[in-house]
């Protein structure tokens, strides 16, 4: 079983940026992505890039097993790159048949490429730090206000830390029952499609069976410790933000600033060189 | 068909900084229709090394040699293997998947690539074999008692006909009654039809009363090998691994502690039995 899929798994280190109160990062990673598709051009980007490689350093996950974590993503990356190269139109600087490389389509493929990798690092980097746990006791926090208006949050988050809790579960017990069923000369390695998807029957029927005796377990596990959802409920470590989680949000602010002033003094550039342009046609 | 595992060693996570040896260096030589008994504390990897064994998973160095061949080696042919040794996991219950339990029963020698009559034949001496009711053949396995599970599922193995049967603890969680039927069944299938068993189990008197030599594992390795009496003289050394002895023959080693001259080396109660007589006459 592929054990060594790194992507946003929990990297256990002790860092400043570990111990953020999940809530700064949820609303720093939301707001560093939204950034990263309001300004697209190069100058905001490399703005970016440094408020990155400055969490990165300061978060002390190893570069290589962040790196190891984009691999799966590589694919996506380069068919990305490759659809904006060859078709986006403009200036023409090679062509055959459809296929054509415009000066445009390198500028958006390097940007886009350069957003892709910004995108994932940054929300990587949020669940690289931050356990499930306070991940969705963070987004509880967060979506409280939501009670108002009769929104079950706390019972949302409780499915969605339960959810993540059951991943290594299930993916331990497929490894059992896929090993059981080779065992029993089960192949799953034909070439043709229809039989290696009816081989797969033999291991997701029993998977299900056992997600769904687990998930009947669990509930009577839990009725039975009074479990009866979010009311009057307290947490054995509430959220409390500290100076540093402040200061992140002083940080936060001096970004989003810097960015927008850079994107906007860019684009006034930009608009006072099309008009020279126009003018002097 | 006798085993040969040579100097046999595997690691989890072999690339990883956090590796762990499951199995050190392990050489073994199992004859045809032994019948093994497998005991270690969990975690002492004695799954890892039944795993290896069945060919499910492949070792880091050394090998398992099956009837003189390499089942590691690239040209083997891992069908033959499936059809030869036979894996009996723990819970196999949670392996059914068919409609009925007579289909499912078949799963296993349909793989073997049998002609449609002899997998029935198979599949029905299996049945036959467990003690299975007539009446449940044709019903869901999901509707059936655990016992009953228990049993379809290893019809689901005995009907691939293994010369070898490896059994991970095949009466977990069954009644007395449930667990004295299932270890006859692996007896006589030893005795009768020349079976090689290795069955693991973490009660010490199944052991003694059921096992023709006994391997004790520790911390990824074989640090016992002997029949019963042999295995079961070494209180100390067993203690020291998390394991014991029968309780009869804790009895005796108090009975020897009050005084009492009694050789200590019965396993089992009619053992124990006839000693006390020995010396009360």
């Amino acid at each position: 079983m592929n054990t060594e899929a790194t992507l946003g798994q929990y990297y256990q280190t002790d860092s400043v940026i570990h111990r953020l109160d999940p809530r700064v990062k949820l609303v720093g990673t939301l707001l560093y992505m939204i950034s990263l598709f309001i300004f697209n051009n190069i100058f905001c980007y490399a703005i970016a890039a440094v408020f990155l490689i400055v969490v990165i350093i300061l978060c002390r996950v190893p570069l290589t097993h962040m790196l190891k974590g984009l691999r799966p993503i590589l694919i996506l990356m380069l068919f990305t790159v490759i659809f904006n190269i060859f078709f986006t139109p403009g200036e023409y600087l090679w062509q055959f048949g459809i296929l054509h490389i415009s000066k445009e389509g390198i500028k958006t493929a390097i940007l886009i490429l350069i957003r892709l990798t910004l995108l994932i690092i940054s929300a990587s980097i949020m669940t690289l730090t931050t356990t499930p746990n306070r991940l969705t006791d963070g987004l509880e926090k967060l979506f409280a206000p939501l009670k108002l208006i009769k929104v079950p949050v706390h019972e949302m988050a409780m499915m969605m830390s339960i959810a993540l809790r059951f991943i290594p579960i299930l993916m331990e017990e497929t490894d059992k029952i896929l090993k059981a069923q080779t065992a029993r000369g089960a192949g799953f390695d034909s070439k043709k499609l229809t039989t290696r998807i009816k081989s797969l029957i033999p291991v997701i029927v029993p998977l299900f069976i056992s997600a769904f005796r687990r998930a009947s377990d669990l509930a009577l596990a839990m009725e039975a410790r009074c479990y009866h959802g979010g009311e009057g409920r307290t947490k054995l470590y509430p959220l409390k933000y500290a100076a540093r989680d402040i200061l992140s949000y002083v940080f936060m602010g001096i970004y989003i600033i810097s960015l927008t002033a850079v994107g906007i003094i860019n684009a006034k550039i930009s608009l006072v060189n099309a008009i020279a342009d126009i003018v002097s046609k | 068909m006798p085993i040969i595992t040579d100097h046999l060693t595997y690691v989890y996570g072999a690339k990883s900084k956090s590796k762990k040896t499951a199995l050190d260096d392990v050489s073994v030589k199992i004859e045809d229709g032994q019948f093994i008994g497998l005991i270690g504390h969990t975690g002492s990897g004695k799954t890892t090394f039944l795993q290896l064994l069945a060919g499910l998973i492949k070792p880091f160095s050394g090998t398992v040699y099956l009837d003189g061949e390499d089942i590691f080696a690239k040209d083997y042919d891992m069908k033959t293997l499936r059809g030869k040794l036979g894996i009996v996991f723990q819970y196999p219950e949670h392996q059914l998947f068919e409609e009925t339990v007579f289909k499912d029963v078949c799963f296993g020698p349909k793989n073997l690539g049998l002609d449609e009559k002899e997998v029935q034949l198979r599949a029905y001496e299996a049945l036959k074999l467990t003690g299975f009711e007539d009446d449940n053949f044709y019903r869901s396995p999901f509707e059936l008692s655990g016992g009953q599970k228990r049993r379809a599922a290893i019809a689901g193995v005995l009907a691939m006909k293994p010369k070898i049967l490896i059994l991970d603890e095949p009466t977990a969680g069954l009644d007395p009654g449930g667990k004295k039927e299932i270890l006859d069944l692996v007896k006589s299938l030893c005795k009768n039809q020349g079976i090689t068993i290795i069955l693991v189990s973490h009660s010490m008197e199944d052991m003694a009363e059921y096992a023709d030599r006994i391997l004790v594992m520790n911390d990824a390795k074989i640090v016992l090998d002997g029949t019963p009496t042999e295995v079961f003289s070494h209180y100390d050394e067993l203690k020291g691994y998390g394991l014991n002895v029968p309780q009869v023959t804790l009895a005796m080693l108090q009975l020897r502690e009050c005084g009492i001259p009694v050789r200590t080396d019965a396993i089992t109660v009619e053992q124990a039995k006839k000693e006390i007589l020995r010396v009360l006459r």
